[in-house]
């Protein structure tokens, strides 16, 4: 049994069919990526499997560790090991970084009924993570992502992923609009993470970031399907063949 | 001239033996000026403007007695009023000076304290002042305050004190009949002192109550006011309160006014900017829920040049309660370089909550820096997701973004110690609150 089991995914938002039959298993221990043009979908399968609210799953389902993923409320599916590191952070004024995490950790360890930590418990595993990263420790005092610039709303979804230890990362194009130093902390991260009982789903328009982050398995999605899956070397063939030719296919 | 919508004048039975009774010259004074305008512009109504957004009916409607006395055993709720785990108490109770209750010695370097339900014993810094900071013309209810006060705290810092310890004045309401009270206060800051004063008024759960009571506040020149305010009455009771201050030269007054709970909760501010240099930081958060209307009325005369205000108010509106917010700044001609600004936001939480906002700049002089503005949002359901994302419940995620919204203001509170005190009669009221309506 694979980690994520998605069969026929059919999702429609506002009546329109934006998934239209997506079949993916990402299994323990390996790094899938999902490649395609602006449009294709991508971002509605991470939001579906992180259960954003105004998506409508019309056929097939998902799976996560043998339980019915689109049963679970988000918070739920976050606690069970589900992480998004989402395409734009949201920026939460007047909560710093520190209280929500200290949050989003104790949640997780009260449903597997671990001790919650206190202000001074957390604070070490935090400094202990953003040390492992490289990030600086003045974020953490900072209101969530508010001022934040592109990268370090970026490194901030990764710190997060790194405390949270989720069975299961979503990366929805974490890569975009990063600079080289970011995308090396970004990428050490998520390679930081990898491990034989962690699946990764890799969301990303260029092939930039799977120069670091070497995926197993390459999918190609274009309206709304699976349309080719290969191995790291189909990121390769994409960046020299770009996305036109399956968007004929698919269209057709 | 516009012509007077004149409202009733219940309550006025409460004066029993007239104005007169015993009195010495200036309680008499001040009680007649009080009737004179009471009688003349009666009970605020909704065409009067500034009356427009809340509503007295509720209140006539109520048989309130005055001098009813609490039941036994009253002791103060530490749980509730504002956490000062350093400070003088002087404790009311329905109105009236509790000496049991409060410390017994309030004595402190450069403090005066008395009480003022025997009139006869003020001392002349009270029977001077007085009554001349607070214009009754056009508040009725202020001046129903100045006909029939019983009693009330008089404040006194000396000339260049630092007080060490803040003065938490704590006014418990407690009554199983309903009772009205109106207390009246009175602070003078002297030249260049420094002080910290709060003000918890707390109500039980009984018989409805209502506190109709004016604050005067005199800040001498280069005077420093730390000033709270918290309103926590219980739901079916009434609470009016004037502030008025009058700021001298170089003095900074920083107010902050948090309302928590009462049926109907009217804070109203005047502050008059009254020489060059003075300077003034209101801020205020309020938590209105079930049917509850909170209203926080703030005007702001500047009336001298380069003089400073910035008041900021957010609150947050939840199932049918009703928040009110008007602010005015006047700005007279001769307030050159005057930089003043007011900000109010609103939170709604329920389809059935509502926010009456009214700003308003009238300025006269040419050379100022003023701004204000006033915004109504619900929660963000995309901060809500990035929550649930993590893992953290919904209600919690809520319950923190409700926080965050209202600790901004709290954030600008100068003094650590009136912060942490608010922010903690925050927590504990919020976590009271559904805000699960717009899931």
């Amino acid at each position: 049994m694979a980690l994520l089991e998605i069969r026929d995914l059919r999702v429609e938002v506002a009546g329109k069919e934006i998934l239209r039959g997506i079949s993916l298993d990402v299994e323990a221990g390996k790094v899938h990526a999902i490649m395609g043009p602006n449009g294709s979908g991508k971002s509605t399968l991470s939001h579906v499997i992180a259960g954003r609210p105004g998506y409508d799953v019309t056929g097939g389902g998902v799976r996560f560790d043998g339980l019915d993923l689109l049963e679970m409320k988000a918070d739920e599916r976050a606690r069970k090991g589900v992480f998004l590191a989402f395409q734009y952070p949201v920026e939460i004024p007047g909560v710093t970084t520190t209280t929500f995490l200290r949050h989003a950790l104790n949640a997780r360890r009260r449903e597997h009924g671990e001790l919650e930590l206190d202000a001074m418990e957390f604070v070490k595993v935090m400094r202990r993570k953003t040390k492992e990263l490289g990030i600086t420790d003045d974020l953490l005092k900072r209101p969530v992502n508010v001022g934040f610039s592109g990268g370090e709303k970026k490194r901030n979804e990764i710190l997060q992923m790194a405390i949270l230890e989720p069975r299961l990362a979503v990366l929805d194009e974490t890569d975009s609009g990063l600079d080289i130093d970011a995308l090396k902390v970004v990428s050490d991260g998520i390679n930081a993470l990898r491990s034989a009982d962690r699946g990764v789903l890799l969301i990303t328009h260029y092939q930039r970031l799977l120069d670091y982050v070497v995926p197993d398995r390459v999918h190609v999605l274009a309206h709304g399907r699976i349309v080719k899956s290969g191995g790291k070397e189909l990121a390769l063939e994409l960046e020299e063949t770009g996305y036109a030719e399956f968007l004929d296919s698919a269209a057709a | 001239m516009k012509a007077k919508t004149r409202g009733l004048t219940p309550f006025l039975a409460h004066l029993d033996g007239g104005v007169d009774a015993g009195q010495p010259d200036w309680a008499v004074a001040l009680r007649r000026s009080g009737l004179t305008v009471y009688r003349e512009e009666g009970l605020p109504h909704p065409k009067i403007e500034a009356w427009k957004y809340t509503r007295l009916d509720g209140l006539t409607r109520t048989a309130f007695e005055a001098d009813v006395a609490a039941p036994g055993g009253l002791t103060v709720p530490d749980g509730r009023v504002a956490g000062m785990t350093e400070a003088h108490r002087l404790v009311f109770v329905n109105g009236r000076h509790n000496p049991e209750l409060s410390d017994d010695n309030l004595a402190d370097n450069g403090i005066e304290i008395a009480t003022l339900g025997a009139p006869e014993a003020a001392p002349g810094w009270v029977t001077e002042r007085i009554g001349r900071v607070l214009d009754l013309d056009g508040m009725p209810l202020a001046a129903l305050n100045a006909a029939l006060w019983r009693d009330g705290a008089a404040i006194k810092v000396a000339d260049g004190a630092q007080l060490q310890k803040p003065l938490h004045l704590i006014f418990l309401a407690a009554a199983s009949t309903p009772a009205m009270f109106q207390a009246r206060h009175l602070l003078i800051a002297g030249r260049g002192s420094r002080a910290t004063v709060i003000e918890s008024h707390v109500g039980q759960e009984g018989a409805p109550t209502f506190s109709n009571s004016v604050m005067e506040m005199v800040l001498e020149d280069a005077a420093v006011l730390d000033h709270a305010k918290l309103v926590d009455e219980a739901t079916h009771s009434f609470h009016i309160a004037a502030t008025a201050l009058s700021v001298g030269q170089g003095a900074r007054y920083n107010g902050f006014v948090l309302t928590l709970g009462g049926r109907l909760v009217r804070n109203e501010t005047r502050v008059h900017l009254a020489a060059e240099g003075a300077e003034c930081r209101l801020g205020g958060a309020y938590v209105a829920a079930g049917d509850a209307v909170v209203d926080n009325t703030v005007f702001v005369d500047h009336a001298s040049p380069g003089a400073a205000s910035r008041v900021t108010f957010r609150g947050v509106i939840d199932d049918t309660a009703r928040g009110v917010f008007q602010g005015k700044t006047l700005v007279r001609p001769q307030a050159q370089k005057t930089d003043g600004h007011q900000l109010h936001k609103a939170l709604l939480l329920s389809p059935g909550a509502e926010i009456d906002a009214k700003p308003e700049l009238e300025i006269y002089a040419d050379d100022v820096k003023c701004g204000h503005g006033a915004t109504a949002a619900q929660l963000d359901e995309d901060m809500v997701f990035y929550f649930l994302a993590r893992g953290i419940p919904e209600a919690s995620a809520r319950r923190l973004l409700v926080e965050a919204f209202l600790g901004d203001v709290v954030g600008e509170i100068e003094s650590p110690e009136i912060a942490d005190a608010m922010s903690s009669a925050l927590a504990r009221r919020l976590a009271e609150i559904r805000t699960d309506h717009g899931a």
